[in-house]
């Protein structure tokens, strides 16, 4: 029994077809080719398939697509704009924060609503929020750097403005 | 990790959820936050025919205070009680609790109530609404009752709950003065689940004496439990170091204390000792501040 719905994906309206057991996670990856959100476990375990639901990270594998319907998504193909890399992102490239590279999408997507709500956030601070999202290639120090240095280009490119 | 296949439906209110819980009697089962249920579809450990998602009841997310209670809805979420500003006056054990419960893509999604009705034997939940003598409400097509916490866990995964009834809300008394509350948790290192969570209430008397305590345990056994035989010993007693800890030796009295891999049954026996110490000595520590 499918339906047809619409969602908002970084600020496009997508048209998608749901059967009763469609995740947001594939709705995203084999509907819509956004491959950028990783399939991880698939059952709740490594938060490589974060996105942003109105700005608060959510497990797309455990998601229903319908429950998405109405919400903000972003994926992290909307992360960059106009061509230029979000800091966060640029951060992550400078501090070389990833090894294979496949929990940097659900990293970076978490990493940037943590800033949103803590703009100077600590060592501890960083480990607790991002504790779900798990590295296999252990990059933890790079990604608490990355985030670090994120943070101060964010504060001091808020003080320019 | 592709669930057996199953119908999905959305109902609008609360009255259609019942309805259609009824209908497909056995087969059918609630969706929530999906934060226990899908990850056991998938597994296969759980496949219901029928899915009831609860998705657009949004009447059962509110937390308020009435009477000197508190009332959540069902489907509040952990992080909206984390964030609660009224829960971190009137009852933040609540909170605390919360904090505790899986990162934060969990608490964004995962439910009070889901957790309840789910009654994982390490489930954060259980133990602070032990330990606050809370209520649990569950209704059906043709009636609404109160369900005592005491009395809602049954077993492994098993509570109370009809096969009909929908978990609508979870009340709890506002903290009283002169008490302090504490939730102190030993995580799972892989699953973030407790190993030993220990939720504690405790009410002094105007001897600054215990007048009663309250004592949740997650994590210990099948199901969470209340410590009674803790509660007894520091009934009217000084708030010693001594006496805390000749209370807490019972914190796993007559538990069929689980084993595992990570934690034989001795050793999580004595994690539910320090635990159980510990987390009174923070509740006094509280109710004395006060
Ligand atoms: C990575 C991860 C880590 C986690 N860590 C923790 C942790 O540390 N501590 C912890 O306590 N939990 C943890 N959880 C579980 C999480 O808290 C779940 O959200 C919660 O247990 C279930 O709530 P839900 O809303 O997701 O329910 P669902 O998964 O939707 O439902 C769970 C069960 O309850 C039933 N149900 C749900 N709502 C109702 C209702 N209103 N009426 C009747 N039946 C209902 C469903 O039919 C189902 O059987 C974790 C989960 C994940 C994925
Ligand atoms: S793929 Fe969603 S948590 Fe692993
Ligand atoms: S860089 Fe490989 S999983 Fe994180």
């Amino acid at each position: 029994m499918a339906t047809e719905i619409e969602l908002d994906i970084n600020g496009k309206r997508r048209a998608i077809h749901t059967e009763p057991d469609t995740t947001l996670l594939s709705a995203l990856r084999d509907q819509l080719d956004l491959t950028g959100t990783k399939y991880g476990c698939g059952e709740g375990q490594c938060a490589a398939c974060t996105v942003l639901m109105d700005g608060s990270p959510r497990r797309s594998c455990l998601t229903r697509a319908t429950t998405a319907a109405g919400k903000k998504i972003v994926t992290i193909e909307g992360v960059a704009q106009n061509g230029r890399l979000h800091p966060v992102q640029q951060a992550f490239l400078e501090e070389q924060a990833f090894q294979c590279g496949y929990c940097t999408p659900g990293m970076i997507l978490t990493a940037l609503a943590l800033l949103k709500s803590n703009p100077d956030p600590s060592d501890d601070e960083i480990a607790q929020f991002m504790e779900g999202n798990i590295c296999r290639c252990g990059t933890y120090p790079r990604i608490v750097a990355a985030i670090h240095r994120a943070a101060r280009m964010m504060r001091s490119s808020a003080h320019e403005s | 990790m592709i669930p057996e296949p199953f119908e999905y439906h959305i109902p609008k209110n609360l009255e259609e959820a019942s309805r259609l819980l009824a209908q497909f009697g056995g087969e059918g089962k609630i969706l929530a936050g999906g934060h226990s249920l899908v990850p056991m579809m998938k597994l296969r450990l759980a496949a219901p025919k029928h899915l009831i998602d609860l998705g657009r009841l949004t009447d059962l997310k509110y937390i308020r205070e009435s009477d000197g209670r508190i009332e959540i809805g069902a489907l509040t979420t952990h992080f909206q009680i984390q964030s609660s500003s009224l829960l971190k006056e009137k009852c933040p054990l609540l909170p605390e609790t919360a904090r505790e419960i899986g990162d934060v893509q969990v608490r964004n999604k995962g439910t009070i109530g889901g957790s309840l009705a789910h009654s994982d034997p390490a489930a954060d939940w259980p133990a602070a609404i032990l330990a606050l003598a809370g209520e649990i409400q569950a209704r059906n097509v043709s009636s609404s009752r109160w369900i005592p916490a005491s009395e809602f866990f049954v077993d492994l995964l098993t509570t109370a709950l009809g096969g009909d009834e929908v978990l609508t809300a979870i009340r709890v008394p506002v903290a009283p003065p002169r008490s302090g509350h504490a939730y102190l948790k030993l995580h799972h290192p892989a699953s973030g689940y407790a190993m030993v969570g220990v939720a504690a209430q405790v009410l002094l008397n105007e001897a600054r004496h215990i007048e009663s305590a309250s004592v949740g345990v997650t994590g210990v056994g099948p199901k969470a439990y209340r410590a009674t035989a803790v509660e007894e010993a520091l009934r009217g007693k000084a708030p010693s170091r001594q006496n805390l800890e000749a209370a807490a030796a019972h914190a796993a009295e007559g538990i069929d204390v689980n084993s595992d891999l990570y934690a034989s049954a001795e050793y999580r026996s004595h994690l539910a000792q320090v635990y159980t110490r510990r987390a009174l000595e923070k509740a006094l520590e509280r109710a004395h501040g006060k």
